[in-house]
């Protein structure tokens, strides 16, 4: 089991506390109605899938129920980095370049 | 340690586990406030209980018959011992003002349960995942976590004395693995 830190409550929590909800930073176009298919389709399912880190969302559902963001990478499963709604995005490049030395 | 809590075990009601060592009892009824909204509203249903609303997280509050608990960013329940729940609504609600925010009684929504002595902590544990050592869940802490599959609200009132309350249908269902809990805490 994952243990995970709310970056709300500021503790660590057992995994089962959280819902996974998706890749992070993914906005919903202004204007649907004004996109082509592919435009859409790209917007709806098209992921990064990386092999290494990812920006996601989690919700803390069984605890204070607020989203969060997280780099996670997929290779070990480790948490990076968390950081609460609004705050930008880390750069993962150099968040790789960090783990590497 | 407080003194008074806003919490009592209900006198009509026979306790629900009796061992040498811990005891669970249904609290008395009481008025239950769910707000949500910003600093502002905070501190303006603060002022309205006499109890300031606890802004650092997992934390609460206690006044006389009244206690705040910290639930989320901008999520707080308030618990009154008081008759008339529409009355305490009413003096809340008026203290907001212009304040934006969500007010909801939701006195009628749980049930709560008093888990108190030397092996309370052991019995909690039975079900839900957290460490109990007081330098990590000191007392006035409190947090909503899962109880096996329900939700719950656990608040830590004294070092042996923990209240959990629950959604009203999910109650049958922690009761009865407290109970079954307590039979193995006897048997050990
Ligand atoms: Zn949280």
């Amino acid at each position: 089991m994952l243990l995970i830190t709310c970056p709300y409550c500021g503790v660590e929590r057992p995994e089962i506390e959280f819902r996974y909800a998706g890749e992070a930073h993914i906005a919903r176009p202004a204007e649907p109605s004004k996109l082509t298919d592919e435009e859409w389709a790209e917007y709806l399912y098209m992921r990064t899938n990386p092999k290494g880190l990812l920006a996601e969302r989690w919700r803390h559902a069984h605890g204070c129920g607020r989203f969060f963001n997280a780099i996670r990478d997929t290779v070990s499963d480790r948490f990076v980095t968390i950081y609460k709604m609004g705050e930008a995005k880390p750069d993962l490049e150099r968040l790789v370049v960090e783990a590497a030395q | 340690m407080p003194e008074k809590s806003v919490y009592s075990a209900n006198a009509h009601l026979s306790p629900i586990v009796v061992t040498s060592n811990v005891r669970v009892e249904e609290a008395a009824p009481l008025v239950r406030l769910s707000l949500r909204g910003g600093e502002a509203a905070a501190s303006h249903a603060g002022a309205s209980i006499g109890a300031p609303l606890p802004l650092e997280p997992l934390t609460s509050t206690m006044a006389d018959k009244a206690a705040a608990f910290w639930l989320g960013p901008d999520e707080w329940q308030i618990a009154i011992q008081e008759g008339d729940a529409t009355a305490v609504f009413e003096r809340v609600e008026t203290a907001m003002a212009d304040t934006p925010h969500s007010l909801v009684d939701v006195s009628e929504r749980n049930r709560a349960l008093i888990i108190s002595g030397p092996k309370a902590a052991w019995l909690l544990n039975s079900q839900i995942f957290l460490d109990f050592d007081e330098a990590v869940f000191p007392v006035g802490m409190v947090t909503r976590t899962l109880f096996g599959k329900a939700d719950i609200m656990l608040w830590r009132q004294s070092e042996d004395i923990f209240v959990l309350e629950a959604w009203r249908s999910f109650m049958p269902y922690v009761i009865e693995l407290l109970q079954e809990a307590s039979r193995e805490l006897e048997a050990a």
